[in-house]
């Protein structure tokens, strides 16, 4: 394997000025929407979505990239700046962050939440290197009937694994899927749930559902809620951390690092989970564990790793397997198709540049990211006192202009209204939505290869266990489901989502 | 005294589940089922609307047993001004150009809001309008006119 030479044909592709700006691009927006609440990666991405139409398959995934691990870094400096996690991922970091800013140490403790990620990030890049490659090769050997079963298992354990309730999630993929067979069947033409209307015959767009549910949905279950007041309360002095912090913050990085790319790779694990394992591993480990919650900076530096290298790695199963394993994820494969790129083990053998221009990028990326972040931390915090009541408009006409702009249709922008309704009225009733996503981004894929594996085993449905990689899959969806199933462990999950 | 169950959310996410699963069985109907070594179009979301329908009726039973109740405070008013805005830039891009659409989205969605300050929203809203044009239209170069030709 050259891992070496196809690493630096990578940083070829990325250092080419378009590319290096894109990355730039993708880590601002990322670290503006980390640091704003109540506008997250996942609305984030789909609102750009359409912008990226007009830039090579290379920039758009860089960027789309950036947004998505820049917006964990701004995340967790409102965390502890503020007390206040611009994203899910960052509500650990709130615990003991926010107590290091208010004993005067939230310098070193942005500092340390910046080496950790970035140590973690870089990590991350190299597993993906050194992983990929050998997971694209033995996916190239799977027929229809491997490909059914392992998105059946991503699916499951997708849901299964996400916070929430397991039936709601089940539920949501079946919606998914359900949703993304609307429009004209490929094998017989025949129109299903078209309803007679011709915009419908191509079935509902990526970015209708996805700009409806994450940026609309989102926005008017937002305003709801109350405004919450910015209040500050410590000023960033010395950003340096003392030697004693980096002694105390190296174990807790490894093992944060270690921790996050595990969970990474898994289906369905936010970086929520992974930072929360992160701290209570710290807070187990710790020799006096009084200090976690009043300013320990070992809970900063694991959980900071641990949520970075979990976002990198959830890269994997998308780039070598076309799975996405989370709802950024979905995203990202959308819009790998939006470039008429069909993901999966091909890309990396057919479009190289993809695959080692992303990788380089990232790490890239990650490096811009600490650059851009310490010292220009003033700025952003200043960013925050943006009041949500001009922001959600801005959002809106955004999002507006970018589902027009896909097919210069209007229907579009009324079925974005539609999802927007749906996706307020699924939060409300608890359901999750990245398991819808998921579903509806796999649902095509799935039929088609759950009907040539039919056609290819004579219409016997054993074919899924008689193959033996295939078998794997099933055994492993229905060990999720039987483990799940055990009331212990649904026990545990619900006080982990708590 | 209402029954309990009608503020919970697993009954009415079920429900919900289960009316678009015997919806999506029923129009699934009309296309051929086919067998298992053929399937036709109707195969995969008959299966689909039959699984959406036994979660929705788990959750109902669920629902009526104890299950969550539907907290939180919510907005009538963001949830149809919203929408109905974004419907409004649908209608009026094409027949009136890209300013009063947008002019109209930024405007009606504020009012969505709970804070809402007249002068400022407009202020903001021409403001967000130039801003868009000079993004989308001049830099970007979407094909829009900004006014429609009413002539």
């Amino acid at each position: 394997m050259d891992l070496f030479g196809n690493l630096i044909f990578g940083f070829q592709v990325a250092f080419s000025l378009q590319n290096l700006l894109y990355c730039l691009i993708g880590v601002t927006v990322g670290t503006l929407i980390g640091v704003l609440p109540g506008i997250g990666p996942l609305g984030t991405i789909a609102m750009l979505l359409p912008i990226t139409y007009s830039v090579s398959p290379v920039a758009a995934l860089i960027m789309l990239a950036g947004i998505y691990y820049g917006a964990q870094y701004g995340g967790s400096t409102t965390a502890i700046l503020v007390n206040l996690p611009g994203e899910t991922s960052a509500v650990v970091t709130c615990i003991d962050g926010y107590q290091m800013a208010r004993q005067g140490r939230a310098g070193p403790a942005l500092a340390i939440a910046a080496i950790g990620s970035f140590f973690a990030g870089t990590v991350g890049t190299l597993l993906i290197a050194l992983f990929g490659p050998p997971l694209a090769e033995i996916a190239l050997k799977f027929g229809s009937p491997e490909y059914f079963s392992l998105m059946l298992m991503g699916l499951v354990a997708a849901a299964v694994l996400a916070q929430g309730d397991m039936m709601k999630s089940l539920a949501m993929v079946a919606m998914g899927l359900l949703l993304g067979i609307v429009g004209t069947d490929v094998n017989t033409g025949v129109q299903r749930y078209s309803f007679g209307i011709t915009e419908l015959t191509d079935g509902i767009g990526f970015i209708v559902v996805a700009v409806g549910v994450f940026a609309i949905g989102e926005i008017v279950s937002n305003l709801g809620e109350t405004e919450k007041r910015i209040v500050f309360t410590s000023r960033v002095t010395n950003l340096f951390p003392s030697k004693e912090d980096l002694k105390q913050s190296i174990g807790p990085i490894l093992r944060g690092t270690g921790i996050g790319s595990f969970f990474g790779v898994l289906p369905g694990t936010g970086p929520a989970i992974a930072s929360f394992a992160s701290y209570m591993i710290e807070k187990k480990l710790a020799a006096d564990p009084s200090r976690f919650g009043k300013g320990a900076i070992e809970g900063v530096a694991g959980p900071e790793s641990a949520n970075n290298a979990d976002a990198q790695c959830k890269f994997i199963p998308m780039l070598t397997l076309g799975l996405p394993a989370s709802g950024v994820m979905a995203l990202m494969l959308g819009a790998l198709q939006i470039q008429g790129i069909q993901p999966g083990p091909e890309v990396m053998s057919q479009r190289p540049e993809l695959f080692w221009g992303l990788v380089a990028s990232m790490w890239i990326g990650n490096l811009m990211l600490v650059v851009l972040n310490l010292p220009m931390i003033g700025l952003w915090v200043k960013l925050l006192q943006v009041p949500y009541r001009l922001l959600f408009p801005a959002i809106m006409a955004f999002s507006a202009i970018g589902v027009y702009s896909v097919n210069n249709s209007s229907f579009e922008i009324y079925m974005t209204a539609i999802f927007g309704v749906l996706g307020f009225v699924w939060m409300r009733l608890g359901f999750p939505l990245a398991p819808m996503l998921l579903g509806f981004v796999l649902g095509p894929l799935m039929e088609e290869n759950l009907r040539r594996a039919m056609l290819m085993s004579g219409g016997d449905p054993s074919v899924f266990v008689r193959r033996p990689i295939s078998l794997v899959f099933i055994a492993a969806t229905v060990l999720i489901l039987v483990v799940m199933v055990v009331p212990t462990v649904r026990k545990r999950r619900a006080d982990i989502a708590d | 005294m209402k029954p309990a169950f009608l503020d919970s959310k697993d009954f009415w996410g079920g429900a919900m589940l289960i009316v678009t699963g015997v919806v999506a069985v029923v129009m699934a109907r009309n296309y051929t089922f086919g067998t298992a070594l053929r399937m036709g179009p109707g195969y995969f979301p008959s299966v689909l609307g039959g699984l959406l329908i036994l979660f929705g009726l788990y959750l109902v039973v669920a629902g009526l047993r104890s299950g969550e109740k539907i907290e939180g405070s919510w907005s009538l008013r963001a949830l149809i001004i919203l929408p109905l805005s974004l419907v409004l830039f649908g209608v009026l891009i094409d027949r009136a150009g890209f300013v009063p659409a947008l002019l109209v989205l930024i405007f009606g969605s504020a009012a969505g809001g709970t804070e809402f300050k007249p002068i400022e929203v407009l202020l903001f809203s021409v403001f967000l309008t130039a801003l868009c044009v000079a993004l989308f239209v001049w830099a970007l170069g979407l094909p829009y006119p900004l006014l429609a030709d009413f002539r």
